[in-house]
């Protein structure tokens, strides 16, 4: 049995519940299933949608939102909060580090083929330290759990980590459904994170730069499946929202086209991937990028948000060794654990794997999204021998883990509550010498009954995250 | 020695540019074997944006043209003492590892005519095959202007059995990789026992020996650089060390003229 | 302060909202033409599409003129970038790309109008529901300019979305009149029939001012009136004059928080100058056609310089 947040095995409900099961129980099930509905039409017609690739042009969908509420206890909340925090300032570190003298590799804590043939290493950061020291401004980090102190940390997004908008929505729509919840249950308040994100952008701009620097946020466009997040984000920091045609380097700066000419930019949150970033130094047809502004950005006059190279601190290969580095530049154990992972490339490892494969969740070592990836407990025999052949092929492209027994959160089906599993995903804001975890972050739910996979692309939802003031 | 560069790049426009952009990579560092005198670049009909260091050490300027501009002219020049160090640049500097010089690339891929070249090169000590390499690639690669062009790859280059500085030096770069060398592209100047003026740029590679440092070679001409040479610019191939490089928006066509005079 | 690229895409939201607006009207105005059945009614579609500036593309897709296909190939037709579907799915592209400059209510104004319309729209509309389809898109787009009013700072979003406005409005208005111009010139033979009647009633039908006119002029439609009413009328909120008044305002607040003038100013004045203090009747003797065609490519060199000065591009 996986483990339930909720309900305990006595089917009663668990301390941070208690509050909001009372609340539930007063409730007509048909008034919450009216709001259900009501919640999805607020957010189509807000217009929070995400493309889906690979589906007809410009098919816009929502993430079903579900109105039950995922709790945490602030003593959790505080647990996992310096673990995130800890893990960060890692892989900050860690990033200092392998773009300079690469002592974690000299060490031999870091196997140096591992970042030698890694594609998300990026010579052209080489010797090159952002402003302030900030490599990841922005990290979602998703971590799973599996008991009632049991929490693993299963990727570090340290590129462009997404979802932040659905934190903010969702608490808004909770806020406007159900206001006197918010009377009886103390939540603590994560709408000021667009104002903690400009700050935080703001404390990162080059120190060559005026009093009150300029921070922008540049999206690849409305065609984007995140564009929705990239305008909603712009919007509440105040800040402009420019595309890559919209910039141009002028007197040594990146500028943006205004009405009234060109105006420098000192800080650029970038939602656009780093082989799009600048046609002159990478993909050379890319049209979303900025030609030189990885010359502005080595000359310091630009802080890119974040920083280009980061791939490399989230890569699944480098994730197995997470718990070394974490380790090697904090010092100390890891507060947090990783998701005990096996490295296909290593050859006994692989054979195991191999054995194994019914009950491995496998992955892609570059992939996202839920893509090219395996669930072996749930996965066909004809699917299991496909994935097989794959692995044989390109053991190195390829890490398994245990299948976890994700815990679950109820609900809001027909009839009733249902337990469903579930992941989180907390935002992490990185300054120097300040990094702030926003309380709460994005629940997503598998709202298939037994399904592990959360992915909105694969047909997950989303729930509002309360962390209790307590 | 004592050696005189002038190195003009001008770009003729048939239409005004709309805006362009032009990375250089023309200025030579004192260093082991050469002391840089003076140097500066004149440019005309564009603007210096900014100037900094790369990822491997060398010294880059970043230009843009916008407006009307028909003509981009960009003028390196300057004097270098330089002498003879056989062929030793010395020790690794700065953060690029050196396991990064061991990468492909797209133009230094080595495909199985040159993993057969580098194996069959005899010899234990690393000097020694690298000389042999050297040798061997001067010997099945002849000198020819036109053969070949900038985005020709090294196994293009030795299947031709033809090519200039640029392709000899891909084709070492990608064999000594094969065999496990660091190895690196050097643009340069060579001073000319027959002539001043010259159409391109000049350029060799090093190979990192344990003991020595990078060590230059220059299979176009069978040699170890000596103070004939001053070195500009270093990376994994042509691409990392091209001395003007750019991009441009508009409709006009661009001509290209190069001059380079090489004296002492 | 505000990029290039947004003024350009309230102007372009704005007046493909117009433009929505617009047709619908057209295709209401024809409608009640055919209605009346006094002529060929596939003349009259033929001088709808004139008026819609669509009727070279429509004769691409079409051997000849039926109003059904008219009224399907102005509503939904993805072949005609100006049909209804197109220009609210264009408006709502470039309302998200402007996102950061709306207010939510105006987004969700101009979010909802597509929603609704491309739902309306996604299939051929039956004849008996054709009344409540225009009636839709005009409230829908109504809604939109409400939201828009009731929540947006006067400042520049809002000066170059009044821009794009009026300069689609003035084309559209401008562009209906040249198609019928010759209606409008005193022509012995035909003063006073009830043809012309019917077509006159038409004209104001097609920029909704029918009974406005009434409330103007106080007198039995004449063609000189109606001119003087689409064309100088300054609280005729569709002529010409009053677009273009418009514009020169806004167009003046800019220049006054930019503390800059460009040649748009310039090229605006000139135009206005050409509306105010005229008489309908020198208008008319001078060439009515000439007169319209003078100012529908003066208006749209100035949607260009307007684009230039602001570095819409």
């Amino acid at each position: 049995m996986p483990f339930d947040e909720m309900l305990d095995a006595d089917n009663r409900p668990r301390g941070p519940y208690s509050e909001y099961m009372s609340w539930y129980g007063e409730q007509d099930h048909a008034r919450l299933l009216t709001k259900s509905r009501d919640a999805e039409a607020i957010f189509r017609k807000t217009g929070i949608t995400f493309a889906v690739y690979g589906k007809e042009e410009a098919a816009e969908r929502i993430i079903p939102f579900d109105i039950v509420p995922r709790v945490i206890s602030g003593r959790e909340w505080r647990k996992l909060a310096q673990g995130i925090e800890q893990r960060v300032a890692a892989l900050n570190a860690f990033l200092d580090d392998i773009y300079h003298k690469q002592e974690i590799i000299r060490a031999g804590r870091v196997p140096r083929h591992l970042i030698e043939r890694n594609e998300a290493f990026l010579p052209e950061m080489i010797g090159m330290r952002p402003p302030g020291g900030v490599y990841t401004h922005i990290i979602g980090t998703d971590i799973v759990r599996t008991g009632q102190d049991e929490f693993y940390v299963l990727e570090d997004n340290a590129r462009t980590p997404s979802g932040v908008s659905y934190m903010l929505e969702n608490r808004e729509t909770m806020m406007q459904m159900f206001p006197e919840l918010f009377h009886r249950v103390r939540v603590r308040p994560v709408e000021n994170y667009p104002m903690l994100l400009r700050q935080s952008l703001e404390a990162s701009a080059p120190p060559g730069c005026a009093d009150k620097p300029r921070v922008a946020v540049l999206t690849p466009g409305i065609y984007n499946s995140a564009y929705y997040e990239h305008a909603f984000l712009a919007d509440q920091m105040g800040v402009e929202l420019v595309e890559g045609p919209d910039l141009r380097v002028i007197g040594g700066r990146v500028a943006m086209r205004t009405t009234q000419g060109y105006k420098p930019i000192d800080v650029l949150y970038r939602r656009v991937d780093d082989d799009f970033l600048d046609p002159l130094t990478f993909r050379p047809e890319s049209a979303l990028g900025v030609a030189g502004i990885m010359d502005v950005y080595r000359a310091g006059n630009i802080t890119i948000a974040n920083a280009p190279g980061t791939g490399i601190a989230d890569d699944k290969a480098i994730y197995s060794y997470m718990p070394e580095i974490v380790e090697f530049y904090t010092g100390r154990k890891p507060l947090l654990e990783n998701v005990p992972t096996y490295r296909c490339s290593e050859p006994d490892t692989l054979k195991y794997v191999l054995d194994n494969l019914a009950d491995l969740v496998v992955k892609e070592v570059h992939g996202s999204g839920g893509y090219g990836m395996l669930v072996g407990p749930t996965a066909s025999k004809k699917e299991i021998t496909a994935f097989a052949a794959k692995l044989k092929s390109r053991p190195g492209n390829y890490i398994a883990q245990p299948t976890l027994s994700l815990s679950t959160v109820p609900i809001l089906v027909k009839k009733g509550v249902a337990p469903r599993h579930v992941d989180l995903r907390p935002f992490v804001l990185v300054a120097p010498n300040r990094i702030q975890i926003i309380p709460g972050g994005l629940t997503r739910v598998a709202l298939k009954a037994g399904s592990l996979v959360v992915n909105s692309s694969q047909g997950g939802g989303t729930k509002d995250t309360w962390v209790l003031e307590d | 020695m004592q050696i005189r560069v002038s190195h003009s790049t001008e770009y003729n426009y048939s239409i005004p540019i709309h805006y362009a952009l032009q990375r250089l990579r023309l200025t030579p560092r004192s260093g082991r074997g050469q002391t840089v005198v003076n140097w500066q670049t004149d440019i005309e009909g564009a603007r210096v944006e900014v100037t900094y260091d790369d990822h491997f050490g060398n010294l880059t300027q970043l230009l843009s043209a916008e407006g009307d501009p028909h003509m981009i002219r960009i003028v390196a020049h300057g004097e270098v003492v330089t002498e003879d160090v056989n062929g030793v640049s010395g020790p690794h500097v700065g953060f690029a590892p050196l396991w990064l010089y061991l990468r492909d690339t797209h133009l230094t891929r080595a495909g199985k005519p040159i993993r057969d070249l580098a194996r069959s090169i005899p010899g234990k000590d690393p000097l020694e095959r690298l000389h042999g390499l050297m040798a061997t690639i001067s010997d099945k690669v002849a000198y020819e202007i036109g053969a070949t062009d900038a985005k020709t790859t090294a196994e293009e280059a030795l299947e031709n059995g033809s090519g200039v500085c640029q392709d000899h030096s891909h084709i070492f770069l990608s064999a000594a990789r094969f065999l496990d060398f660091p190895a690196r592209y050097v643009s340069g100047y060579l001073l000319m026992d027959d002539r001043t003026e010259q159409v391109a740029t000049h350029a060799w590679a090093e190979a990192f020996v344990e003991g020595l440092g990078w060590v230059g070679f220059d299979a176009a001409n069978g040699i170890s650089p000596d103070e004939r040479y001053i070195r500009i610019a270093t990376g994994l191939d042509f691409v990392d060390v091209s001395p003007v490089s750019g991009i441009r928006h508009g409709n006009s066509t661009e001509t290209l003229a190069v001059a380079i005079t090489v004296e002492q | 302060m505000m990029l290039g690229r947004t003024a350009n895409g309230l102007f372009w939201m704005f007046r493909y909202i117009e433009r929505a607006e617009n047709t619908a009207r057209l295709i209401d105005a024809g409608v009640r033409m055919s209605l009346t059945g006094t002529q060929g009614s596939d003349d009259e579609w033929t001088s709808v599409l004139k008026s819609a500036g669509v009727e070279a593309n429509f004769l691409q897709q079409y051997e000849n003129v039926t109003g059904p296909d008219a009224i399907d190939f102005m509503l939904r037709d993805e072949r005609n970038p100006s049909s209804v579907l197109s220009v609210i799915n264009s408006a709502r592209s470039n309302a998200r790309m402007v996102r950061t400059a709306l207010t939510r209510e105006a987004w969700e104004s101009t979010n909802e109008c597509w929603i609704d319309l491309t739902s309306r729209l996604a299939r051929r509309v039956k004849d008996a529901d054709l009344p409540s389809v225009l009636d839709l898109i005009k409230q829908r787009t109504g809604l939109i300019r409400g939201a828009f009013h009731g929540t947006m700072l006067r400042n520049e979003i809002f000066n170059f979305s009044r821009i794009g406005t009026f300069i689609e409005r003035a084309d559209n208005t401008a562009r209906i009149l040249d198609v019928k111009y010759y209606l409008l010139l005193p022509a012995v033979t035909y003063v006073g029939s009830s043809l012309d009647n019917v077509q006159w009633v038409s004209i104001l039908r097609s920029v909704s001012a029918h009974r406005s006119y009434g409330w103007v002029y106080e007198s039995d439609l004449n063609p000189t009136n109606i001119a003087d009413f689409l064309i100088l009328n300054g609280r005729m909120p569709r002529s010409l004059a009053y677009c273009h008044e418009k514009i020169t305002n806004n167009l003046g607040y800019l220049e006054t928080e930019y503390s800059s003038r460009h040649n748009a100013h310039d090229t605006a004045l000139e135009i206005l100058e050409t509306l105010r203090n005229r008489d309908i009747r020198a208008i008319i003797d001078g060439g009515l056609h000439q007169f319209l065609e003078d100012f529908i490519r003066r208006n749209s060199r100035l949607g260009q310089e307007i684009a230039e000065a602001y570095r819409f591009y």
